[in-house]
């Protein structure tokens, strides 16, 4: 094996790999406790689960007038989330925005990790779910669930291999740290992953173009997971869910959220494992600006999703628009308005929240809110009975809130893991940033040495120079 | 007037030649002496023929739905149901080999219902005898009786039982294919497939799907009656189960358990094929000349779903729904 530094040409920036390899080497002592921690909740949601199992879905509040509730509202929820390492990776990464580069590992494995936790909901949500493999072997083409199940799998997968492959370069790095550490297990695994990875210009080349192929089919493949969960409600003809607008909606919701919960997961790692001299208050605050257009499409959304249904008043949507809008779920649906549109908005909008942790808040108070509309969304319309007119009703129980608690401790913990084993900033990328910068500031320097030394020679003066040396950014830095 | 639905051949079995489109062949499994039903058929099928409006005996009623029943060729065209929608899906034949049957007479026959709301006073017979026969919960109302107000202020009383949809978004929405339309037109849950996602519910328009949210209620075995789409008891613990129209009970003539129940009358089975119902009374109805007499209507015919229930509304009622 080669050492990578030298093959590569890019300068050795000791920070970053220490830095990134820290929560592998020397994760701190409040680590195990809270794995262990988390680990419990999640127990306590799988027993939740089994007793489930046992006595049947009622158990979890469900009913004739809740055939569709929580676990529903929850696929949606965790599956919208992993949009953001979608965009904050694929979409920047296209658009050549470099600031991106210490953020796009943390939201690659949010991506990773909630769509995984979100497409396992799916089981609790099952009456029968010994018999899911069924939509493998004797699938129903014309089901909007079989193309749901398909979308979500094929979705997760590209996650993983978007995660995956600009990660190659970075587990040789960790390998060769993990061997001077003496973890030669872990340092084995690592050089197992990273594909004999030697950063020769010819593998660099592939693997720039494999990341660009996957950056591309991701986004589309973003778009239609949504679309396809949103037809899942829309094909059929209960009032609020026929709605033709509802797969841009998820859409939409699904990226808010997702940069939402990108936030959220940036500023908790950067502050446990001391990563705020690569990840500043500007990268939290331009994610937030990212966040603003995202919150104000979706409130114009909201909007139209509502006034054809509650001006022209055909019996069924008029009924449960009635009710979100000013009845029994009025509560929930304005605390999301609130709470999930207009406050987020607000604290980006203006210059004296603009600051990291009220951007964190508006992010925490998006992906809450996001989950009642969710649950407002999926409960209402099950609720109403389209024959009688009347509502029914869904209410919480233990089992259904210990299942969605599970999950919501699945992220931290399953992240808390993740980076026990792979560097949690994309190493390579931001020495590429910086290499990249310290040539375009040395060709500025040279640039303007020649314009000095024309000028001197125009004017006769002495051409003996003394160029400054070219300004060093630090790697990664978000600059104004 | 529904034949055409009739006109599709069994996936997958040769055709006999000269059988006309609504002739299409059908299948007996030998096991179920079919044999009686089909003496008794073209019989009865001829006396039926002149018929508009007539009491009849109750022995009468069973052989008229005898009648029809013999095209359908007992139980059996339930596993066909299956296999034709297992086929259909691509995922190989399931359930027992089945005959095809040497009759061209026999014909299969097409399950429709008319209820005649005048009559009902909304006592809910109908929906206890089901219970009873299916061995449900009371929440679980395959056959639930609502009651409506007309826009004139009246109230009047709508027995909902399955619609058997000829376009069941049930069954479009089923990932597994666990919700299958038979060839008698009868919409069955195969509750040994069923994964529980509940999408059926949420498509049905008609609220007529039921989730076994608890332990279903425990039911006394029978000898030769396994648990099947046609006979879905018990319930299954997970599983959506629905209205079957008593699909075990029409090959023999006999009358579903909601039709019996009734009181007053109003609710008709019987056979679009031979244009033939029977309600509890024993009253005999030509369906196509009833309902175009009474303009009976279809719930939510807006939704597409072709139903095969028609409602005769009464004098003060201007809709259903």
């Amino acid at each position: 094996m080669t050492n990578t530094e030298e093959l590569s040409d890019v300068p050795e920036l000791p920070d970053v790999r220490a830095a990134s390899m820290r929560p592998v080497l020397k994760p701190g002592r409040w680590y195990w406790p809270v794995v262990g921690a988390l680990v419990a909740v999640v127990a306590v949601g799988v027993v939740a689960w089994v007793t489930q199992l046992h006595e049947g879905l009622g158990a979890a509040g469900y009913n004739n007038h809740a055939f569709w509730a929580i676990y529903i509202a929850d696929v949606v929820t965790f599956i919208g989330v992993s949009y953001g390492g979608a965009v904050v990776s694929a979409i920047l990464r296209l658009t050549g925005a470099s600031w991106r580069a210490p953020l796009t590992r943390i939201a690659e494995a949010t991506a990773v990790v909630t769509v995984i936790i979100g497409g396992s909901f799916i089981i609790p949500h099952l009456g029968r779910p010994e018999r899911i493999l069924e939509l493998i072997y004797r699938p129903n083409l014309s089901s909007p669930i079989f193309w749901d199940f398909v979308a979500v799998s094929t979705y997760a997968f590209a996650s993983i291999v978007f995660f995956f492959l600009p990660l190659m370069p970075d587990l040789a790095m960790a390998r060769d740290r993990l061997t001077a550490a003496n973890r030669p297990r872990l340092a084995r695994l690592c050089g197992t992953l990273s594909c004999r990875w030697q950063a020769k210009p010819s593998q660099r080349r592939r693997l720039d173009g494999a990341i660009g192929l996957v950056a591309i089919m991701v986004i589309p493949l973003a778009v239609s997971v949504h679309s396809v969960l949103s037809w899942a409600f829309t094909l059929t003809s209960r009032p609020w869910w026929h709605e033709s607008i509802w797969a841009p909606y998820f859409v939409v919701a699904a990226l808010y959220s997702g940069i939402a919960l990108v936030i959220i997961v940036v500023a908790v790692m950067r502050r446990i494992w001391g990563l705020k001299a690569f990840i500043t208050d500007r990268h939290l605050v331009r994610l937030g600006f990212i966040l603003a257009p995202f919150g104000a499409a979706y409130l114009y959304l909201t909007i139209a999703d509502f006034l054809p249904g509650s001006y022209v008043g055909e019996n069924g949507v008029a009924n449960v628009f009635a009710q979100v809008l000013a009845g029994r779920y009025a509560l929930w649906f304005w605390l999301f308005v609130f709470a999930g549109l207009i406050v987020p908005l607000l604290i980006i909008a203006l210059p004296w929240t603009r600051r990291a942790p009220f951007i964190v808040t508006a992010a925490a108070l998006v992906v809450g809110s996001l989950w009642i509309k969710r649950m407002v969304m999926v409960v209402a319309p099950a609720n109403y009975g389209r024959v009688s007119g009347v509502f029914g009703s869904y209410h919480f129980t233990w089992i259904s809130a210990c299942v969605t608690l599970a999950g919501v401790a699945a992220i931290p913990l399953l992240l808390l893991l993740v980076f026990r084993v792979v560097p949690i900033l994309s190493v390579t990328e931001m020495e590429e940033m910086a290499a990249r910068k310290e040539q375009e500031a040395m060709r500025e320097g040279a640039d303007r040495a020649l314009a000095e030394i024309e000028r001197r020679h125009d004017a006769g003066e002495s051409l003996d120079v003394q160029v400054e040396e070219a300004e060093m950014t630090p790697v990664g830095r978000a600059d104004a | 007037m529904h034949e055409e639905t009739v006109a599709s051949s069994s996936a997958g079995a040769p055709e006999p030649a000269g059988q006309g489109p609504s002739g299409a062949e059908d299948y007996v499994q030998p096991r179920l002496g079919s044999g009686i039903a089909a003496k008794a058929a073209s019989a009865v099928t001829a006396a039926v023929e002149p018929v508009v409006i007539r009491k009849v005996s109750r022995r009468r009623v069973l052989a008229v739905l005898g009648a029809a029943g013999a095209g359908a060729a007992a139980v059996g065209t339930g596993v066909l149901g299956r296999e034709k929608s297992a086929q259909a899906l691509g995922t190989g034949a399931r359930g027992t080999p089945a005959t095809v049957s040497k009759n061209p007479a026999r014909r299969t026959a097409q399950w429709a219902m008319v209820l005649d709301l005048r009559r009902c006073d909304g006592c809910k017979g109908c929906t206890m005898a089901c219970q009873q026969r299916h061995y449900l919960h009371a929440d679980q109302t395959w056959i639930k009786v609502y009651k409506m107000t007309s826009s004139g202020g009246q109230t009047y009383h709508m027995p909902r039982p399955c619609m058997m949809c000829e376009d069941p978004p049930c069954m479009y929405v089923c990932p597994v294919g666990a919700t299958f339309r038979n060839d008698e037109g009868i919409v069955l849950v195969d509750q040994s497939v069923c994964i529980g996602c509940r999408t059926c519910m949420a498509a049905c328009p008609y609220e007529a799907r039921y989730f076994n949210w608890s332990t279903p209620k425990p039911a006394p075995r029978m000898p030769g009656m396994p648990q099947s789409p046609e006979w879905p008891v018990p319930q299954v613990l997970g599983t959506v189960g629905k209205c079957v129209w008593c699909a075990d009970r029409l090959p023999h003539g006999e009358l579903p358990a909601c039709v019996q129940g009734c009181p007053m009358g109003v609710i008709y089975i019987g056979d679009l094929v031979s244009d033939v119902a029977v309600n509890s009374f024993g009253d005999v109805i030509r369906i196509d000349e009833f309902i175009k007499k009474n303009d009976a209507v279809r719930f939510k015919e807006e939704l597409g779903t072709n139903p095969r229930v028609w409602y005769v509304l009464g004098h003060d009622q201007s809709s259903v729904g």
